[in-house]
């Protein structure tokens, strides 16, 4: 067996990925201490309701009650590291010509539900893993577009007249509120399943991510094997 | 060598994750020396002096990009909501009120003082704004407010020096809530001196006799039944911005 260090995500990529974690915290709590203020979202099904945006023990836990001017400041100052993160991430791919490996292309749906269905153990063969699969474009690219949402409709919450076109656009302002909220839900919903995912990929996996590099376990050429073993590479 | 090649893999992570946690560790540690730094309200509590400063320089950005001729979306009259909501009540106490002598007491930027009867006020010609409240909590309705324009009624009394200052600041007759407007905002056509709520005389809760209604800001900013107004080139009190709120809050 030969280990070889192989580089696999740039110093850039980890920084725009790693200054997400304390931005988005940051932003996801003052956006609670914002929407406590007037928490009306709740799914309703046939009238009933089955969960409040949000049960009191999740402001309680959070201190969230009475901290609207807290939750803006912090909120309005953070947004431009959020914004400029964003901006300088989609330039950074743009120009190195990383976009190439992470926008979806035609063969991404079809595997993407391999990888689904593999993942969930309905299908035994493995998908064959590039630097990333047709899931991971697919969603990589998804949560950029979910962050260029959150842009713009917090912009036609923050300035609705002056920016009375983004507004119209998001459907009005309490529409643009909605929306700035499901996409919030949805960072959350994303995150947690990053989070398996990473954990299931294993720790050379989420190395590449810290260090940069992975290391790729080859097995020597062996002449009494007829059929040359593809070695699982993780990714 | 593989075993020379397992040290350096070994290095290379060691290092890697020495450094990722101290960055991690050097943001939380950050967010914690923000979180602690002094608050600018005082005893009023308000928010840590350097999102203050953020808040100053984001109104900086957004009052120079600031266009009066961008209006707030208007409804039919047919729209506007026959339950206004009210929200607040700092002000309006009776102490220093009585609805029979009221009087609009304008201070001028000579010191002289103004007194406006409401009557005079009425002479002027009356604006309709139905428009999209929007309560800095984060609820909006649509109301149906008249009055007349803030700049029709500097330019009839006489005013006109007193807008080239920066500011204008207005007090409930009690002193109790006070607000600060850039003039820009002030000035625009939407911004009116009112006194009907869906075609009545104002109700005592929404301000009687005499409120702001302006639409390119929060609802803090539309102070109910105004006492006192002055001009300033420096940021007069704000109620709502000395407990931690932006002072700009355009929108």
């Amino acid at each position: 067996m030969q280990k070889k260090i192989v580089q696999k995500h740039k110093l850039a990529t980890r920084w725009f990925h790693w200054i997400n974690v304390p931005l988005i915290t940051i932003m996801i709590w003052s956006g609670i201490l914002i929407y406590w203020a007037n928490d009306v979202y709740e799914i309703k099904l046939f009238g009933a309701k089955l969960f409040k945006f949000f049960p009191e023990p999740v402001y309680d836990v959070l201190n969230a009650q009475y901290r609207l001017a807290d939750g803006m400041a912090w909120h309005f100052a953070c947004m431009w590291l959020f914004t400029l993160n964003g901006v300088l991430y989609v330039l950074y791919t743009a120009i190195s010509g990383e976009w190439r490996q992470l926008l979806p292309n035609k063969n991404s749906f079809k595997e993407a539900w391999q990888v689904l269905l593999h993942d969930l153990h309905i299908r035994k063969a493995k998908p064959i893993q590039t630097k990333y699969n047709g899931a991971q474009r697919i969603a990589y690219t998804s949560i950029i577009m979910m962050g260029f949402g959150s842009i713009v409709t917090g912009i036609a919450i923050y300035k609705p007249v002056q920016f009375g076109w983004l507004c119209w656009l998001c459907g009005g302002y309490e529409a643009a509120r909605l929306e700035h909220f499901i996409l919030t839900v949805g960072y959350v919903l994303f995150f947690i399943i990053h989070l398996v995912q990473v954990v299931l990929a294993g720790w050379n996996n989420f190395r590449g991510m810290v260090a940069g590099f992975e290391v790729i376990t080859t097995a020597p050429p062996s002449p009494e094997v007829e059929h040359s073993t593809v070695t699982d590479i993780q990714s | 060598m593989s075993s020379s090649i397992e040290k350096e893999i070994r290095r290379k992570t060691i290092v890697s994750l020495i450094i990722f946690f101290l960055m991690l560790g050097s943001g939380f540690v950050g967010w914690k020396w923000l979180y602690h730094q002094p608050l600018d309200g005082g005893i009023r509590g308000g928010i840590q002096e350097p999102l203050r400063k953020v808040l100053n320089a984001n109104e900086k950005i957004f009052s120079s990009g600031f266009d009066s001729s961008k209006l707030v979306k208007e409804y039919p009259k047919s729209a506007a909501s026959k339950k206004p909501r009210v929200n607040g009540d700092v002000g309006l106490s009776e102490d220093f009120f009585d609805a029979t002598e009221w009087k609009l007491v304008v201070i001028k930027a000579t010191g002289d003082t103004l007194f406006v009867t409401l009557d005079e006020i009425k002479k002027l010609p009356k604006i309709d704004v139905v428009h999209n409240f929007k309560c800095i909590e984060g609820w909006s309705q649509i109301t149906w407010w008249s009055g007349v324009r803030f700049s029709d009624f500097v330019k009839h009394f006489g005013l006109t020096n007193e807008t080239n200052l920066n500011y204008v600041g207005m007090m409930t007759p009690d002193e109790e809530y006070y607000v600060g407007i850039d003039m820009p905002s002030a000035l625009h056509p939407q911004t009116i001196l009112c006194y009907e709520l869906n075609g009545e005389p104002l109700p005592m809760k929404q301000g009687y006799p005499l409120r702001l209604i302006i639409p390119v800001k929060y609802g803090v900013k539309s102070i109910k039944r105004i006492g006192t107004m002055y001009f300033d080139n420096d940021k007069p009190a704000d109620y709502w911005a000395e407990r931690g709120y932006d002072y700009y809050i355009g929108l």
